[in-house]
C-alpha cells in the first residue's frame, strides 16, 4: 500500500480572472437569487417579479459582456483559470448574445405564463440556468467544460420543454428530448474520452499543440473521437441525420421555449463546435471537413424540402431551423476567419429573428398552444395588420430577402464557402434558400390572403379543451381553440386538400383579435426593427462579428 | 468452465505472485458470476443484488491495480448509492415478482443481443492486438511521481480542473431544481391530462377524459389514492 499520509505538498491555486467569467456568474447568480427569493417568500412569487429579475439579470450580464469587450480589445485574447476558460472576442460575443436572447425570451414568456396560469419562479430560474450553460459553452476552452456547459444547458431545457403540465404533447416532447439528448450527451462524452486517449489532454489549446507538433501516422483513435464529438454537436444543433427530435420537440414545447431552444441552444452548440473543430482541431481538417460538408448539404436540403409539406407553423419553423443550421455549417465548413465571422453573424441575426417569430406564434397559438396550424394565420393581416407585418418581416428575414439581416447572413456564409472553393456546397445552399423562400412566403401569403376563399361548410369538431370551456381568461383565444382541430401529431403530410377542411369564414372572423401583452409587443417590435435596421445598415453588426473572430485563439 | 480456466491460466502467467493471481481469479470469478446472475435471476431484486456482487469484484480489481480511490468510490457510489436506488425503484413500482423469461417482448431480441455481444468482444480483442492504432501520446495520465492517487486527484480538482469542478456544482443544482419543477403540480386548479386526443380517437367525449382533481389544501389527508396502478402493486413482497 502506498503512503496515504505522505507528501503534504502545497497546492498552487490557479489565478482566476473573475471578469472573464463575470457574465456567467451574474447569470447563475440571478438564477440562484430568484430561487432563494421564491423559496423564502411565504406566498407564491408573481410572474411579473420573476420576469423583472430575469430581464435585469440579462441586462447586467450583457453590460458585463460589454466591459469584457473593451478589456479584450485592449489586452488581447487569453485563457484563464488554468486554461479552462477562453477569454476572447468570440466568447464575449456569445456572452452578449445569450443574455440578449434570454431577456427577449423572458418577456415573451411573461405573457405566456400568465395566459397559461403557470405560477412560481421555476421557469425563469431554469431559463437563466440554461442560458448560463450556453455561455459556459461559448467560453469553454476544455472539452470537459464544453460538456458541463452542454449538460447545464440541456437539463434545464428538458424541464422547460415539459413546463406546460396540462398539455400532453409538452410532456411527450420533453421525454423525447430527454432520452435522445441523454444518448447524444453520452456519445459526446465518449468522444471526449477518446480524444483524451489520442492527444493526452482535454484542454483545447494543449490538444492543438500536441497535434501541431507531431506528424500523425495512425489516427484511428483521433478519427473516432472526432466522429463521436461531431455526432454530439450535430444533435444539439439539429443537423440532418441527427435532427429527428427537433420537429416533435419544437411543436410540443411551450412556444417561448421553442424559440429559446432554436436560438440559445443553437448558439451555444455552434460556439463550442466552432471552437473545438475550427480552432483546436484545425490541423485535422482533412479528417472532419468532409463530414461537415455532408451534414451541411443534408441539413440544407432536407430542412428546406420537408418544411414545404408542413401544415403546422411550429413544425415548419423546426424544419426551417434545421435549414438554418445547414447554413451556419457552411461557415464551419469554410473553416477560416471569414467562415467563422460569417457563422457568428448568421447566429446573431438568426437568434433575433427566430425569437421574434416564436413570439408571434406564441400570441397566435392561444391557450395551450393549440392554434398553430397554418390556417390560423389566415386573414391575420386584416385583423391585426401590425402583427402580420412584423411576422412578415421576420419571415422574410429568415428567407433571406434583401434589406433584412437574413440576406447578408446568407450571402456571407455562401461567400465564405465559395472563397474556399466549395462550389457544390454553395450551389446546394442557394437552391435550398430558394426552396425555403417558398414556405416562408406561403405563411406570409396566408396572412394576407382574404378570408373565406376555401371551405365548404361548418366543421363539426367538438370543443377539445374543457378548461377553455369552463372559462378561459381570454375569450378571443378560447373561441379560436374551439373552432380548430388540433393538427398536433397528425402533421404528417396532408397535401393541398388540407385546405378543404378549413374553418368557415365566419368562424375565423369570430375568432377576432388575439390579445398581445405589451411585453410581447416590445419583443416583436425589437426583433422586427433589428432585422430591418441592420438589414439596411449592416456595418456595425458585421464589424462586431469580424472583430470577434480576429481575437479568436 | 473452460473460459474460467483460461482466465485463471492467463492471470497466473501475467501476475507473477501467487497472491495477485489468487486475488485476481477470485474477484474475476465474482464479477463474471455476478454478471451472469444479473441476467439469469428471475426476481429483479435478486438481479440487483447480483449487480452489487459484480461491482464489488470490480472494486477488488481496482485495488489490485493499486488504485484505492477508484475502489472505494466504486463501492460507495455504485454498490452503495446506485444499486440501492435501483432497489428503491423496484420496490416502489411493485415489480418485485418473478418475470417470465421465456417471452420475448421484442422480436429477435436474443439473437441480436448475442451477435452484438460477440461483435463488441471481437472489436475489443482486435483493438487490443492491433496495437499501434493510437497517436501514441506518452503517459496520458502524466509521469508516475509515486504520490498517492488520492492526493493527485485532489490536487488536479483544485488546480487544473478548478472551473469544471465548480461548474459541476451548478449542474447539480439545476438537476435538483429541474426535478422539483417537474414533480411539482400546482394545486387549487383542475388539471386535464391528455386533453388532446390524437387523430386515432377523435370521438372521445370530453367528459370521459382523465381529469385529475387534487385534494383541497389542508383537507382530507386520509383520502385513499385511487390510481389504477396501485391496486395490485403492494402484495408482491
Amino acid at each position: 500500500m502506498t503512503h496515504l499520509a505522505a507528501t503534504a505538498s502545497t497546492i498552487h491555486l490557479p489565478h482566476v480572472n473573475y471578469v472573464s467569467i463575470l457574465p456567467i456568474l451574474i447569470m447563475m447568480g440571478g438564477a440562484l437569487l430568484l430561487l432563494l427569493l421564491s423559496s423564502l417568500l411565504r406566498r407564491i412569487i408573481s410572474t411579473g417579479v420573476c420576469t423583472a429579475i430575469t430581464v435585469m439579470t440579462s441586462a447586467a450580464a450583457a453590460v458585463a459582456a460589454i466591459v469584457q469587450w473593451d478589456q479584450v480589445l485592449a489586452n488581447g485574447a487569453q485563457t484563464t483559470i488554468a486554461g479552462a476558460v477562453a477569454y476572447d472576442g468570440f466568447s464575449v460575443l456569445i456572452q452578449l448574445l445569450v443574455p440578449l436572447a434570454l431577456g427577449l425570451t423572458a418577456l415573451v414568456a411573461d405573457g405566456y405564463l400568465k395566459r397559461e396560469g403557470v405560477v412560481g419562479g421555476e421557469f425563469q430560474v431554469l431559463a437563466m440556468a440554461s442560458a448560463s450553460g450556453a455561455m459556459v459553452m461559448g467560453a469553454a476552452n476544455d472539452l470537459i467544460v464544453v460538456f458541463l456547459g452542454l449538460e447545464i444547458l440541456s437539463i434545464a431545457l428538458y424541464v422547460l420543454a415539459a413546463f406546460n403540465h396540462r398539455r400532453a404533447e409538452s410532456g411527450e416532447a420533453a421525454l423525447k428530448y430527454f432520452v435522445l439528448g441523454s444518448v447524444s450527451s453520452a456519445i459526446f462524452l465518449y468522444g471526449i474520452a477518446l480524444m483524451y486517449g489520442a492527444t493526452g489532454s482535454t484542454n483545447l489549446a494543449k490538444m492543438a499543440e500536441f497535434l501541431a507538433r507531431r506528424a500523425v501516422l495512425s489516427n484511428g483513435l483521433l478519427l473516432a473521437a472526432m466522429a463521436l464529438l461531431l455526432v454530439g454537436f450535430a444533435f444539439k444543433v439539429s443537423a440532418v441525420p441527427f435532427h429527428m427530435w427537433s420537429p416533435d420537440v419544437y411543436q410540443g414545447s411551450p412556444s417561448p421555449v421553442s424559440g429559446f431552444m432554436a436560438s440559445v441552444a443553437k448558439a451555444g452548440a455552434f460556439a463550442a463546435l466552432l471552437r473545438v473543430f475550427v480552432s483546436s482541431l484545425a490541423t485535422q481538417r482533412l479528417g472532419w471537413q468532409p463530414v461537415i460538408w455532408v451534414l451541411a448539404a443534408l441539413s440544407l436540403l432536407v430542412g428546406a424540402i420537408v418544411a414545404l409539406n408542413q401544415q403546422d407553423v411550429k413544425r415548419m419553423l423546426a424544419y426551417s431551423s434545421i435549414n438554418h443550421a445547414g447554413f451556419i455549417l457552411l461557415g464551419v465548413d469554410a473553416a477560416d476567419a471569414r467562415g467563422i465571422s460569417s457563422a457568428l453573424y448568421y447566429l446573431v441575426t438568426y437568434t433575433i429573428m427566430v425569437i421574434g417569430t416564436f413570439a408571434v406564434v406564441t400570441v397566435i397559438a392561444g391557450r395551450q398552444d393549440r392554434a398553430t396550424g397554418l390556417l390560423e394565420f389566415r386573414g391575420l393581416a386584416r385583423r391585426q395588420p401590425v402583427l402580420a407585418l412584423a411576422l412578415a418581416i421576420l419571415l422574410l428575414g429568415q428567407a433571406g430577402a434583401p434589406f433584412t439581416t437574413g440576406f447578408l447572413a446568407k450571402f456571407n456564409v455562401i461567400e465564405a464557402v465559395v472563397l474556399t472553393h466549395g462550389y457544390t456546397l454553395a450551389v446546394i445552399a442557394m437552391v435550398s434558400a430558394a426552396v425555403a423562400a417558398f414556405f416562408y412566403l406561403r405563411v406570409a401569403l396566408t396572412m394576407f390572403s382574404p378570408v373565406g376563399e376555401f371551405g365548404d361548410g361548418p366543421d363539426d369538431d367538438v370543443p377539445l379543451d374543457p378548461a377553455a370551456l369552463v372559462g378561459a381568461a381570454t375569450p378571443g383565444a378560447a373561441s379560436g381553440v374551439t373552432t380548430v382541430p388540433p393538427r398536433a401529431w397528425s402533421a404528417a403530410m396532408p397535401g393541398i386538400d388540407e385546405l378543404a377542411d378549413a374553418p368557415p369564414s365566419e368562424v375565423v372572423e369570430a375568432r377576432g383579435k388575439v390579445p398581445v401583452p405589451p411585453a410581447t409587443w416590445v419583443v416583436i417590435g425589437f426583433c422586427a426593427l433589428f432585422t430591418v435596421v441592420f438589414g439596411i445598415y449592416p456595418a456595425p453588426l458585421v464589424d462586431f462579428a469580424q472583430h470577434a473572430t480576429l481575437l479568436f485563439i | 468452465m473452460t473460459a474460467l480456466a483460461t482466465v485463471l491460466l492467463w492471470a497466473t502467467a501475467t501476475h507473477p505472485t501467487l497472491v495477485d493471481a489468487g486475488t485476481f481469479s477470485v474477484s474475476a470469478a465474482l464479477v463474471i458470476a455476478g454478471a451472469i446472475g444479473v441476467i439469469v435471476a428471475r426476481n429483479p431484486v435478486h438481479s440487483a443484488l447480483m449487480l452489487i456482487m459484480t461491482l464489488f469484484g470490480v472494486a477488488v480489481l481496482f485495488l489490485l491495480l493499486q488504485d484505492p480511490f477508484l475502489a472505494v468510490v466504486q463501492v460507495i457510489v455504485y454498490a452503495g448509492a446506485i444499486v440501492v436506488m435501483f432497489l428503491f425503484v423496484i420496490m416502489f413500482l411493485g415489480v418485485d415478482r418473478e418475470e417470465n423469461l421465456g417471452a420475448e417482448k421484442l422480436r429477435g431480441q436474443r439473437p441480436t443481443s448475442v451477435i452484438l455481444a460477440a461483435a463488441s468482444l471481437a472489436g475489443l480483442l482486435i483493438l487490443g492486438f492491433v496495437g499501434h492504432w493510437t497517436l501514441g501520446a506518452p503517459h496520458v495520465a502524466g509521469p508516475d511521481t509515486g504520490a498517492p492517487n488520492v492526493n493527485l486527484l485532489g490536487q488536479s480538482l483544485f488546480t487544473t480542473y478548478l472551473f469544471p469542478f465548480e461548474a459541476t456544482a451548478a449542474l447539480l443544482i439545476i438537476a435538483v431544481v429541474g426535478a422539483v419543477a417537474l414533480a411539482r403540480r400546482p394545486g387549487g386548479e383542475q388539471k386535464v391530462v391528455d386533453a388532446a386526443p390524437g387523430p386515432l380517437a377523435p370521438e372521445l367525449d370530453p367528459a370521459s377524459r382523465f381529469v385529475v382533481t387534487p385534494p383541497a389544501p389542508g383537507g382530507n389527508e386520509d383520502a385513499e389514492p385511487s390510481g389504477p396502478g396501485n391496486q395490485n402493486g403492494g402484495d408482491g413482497s
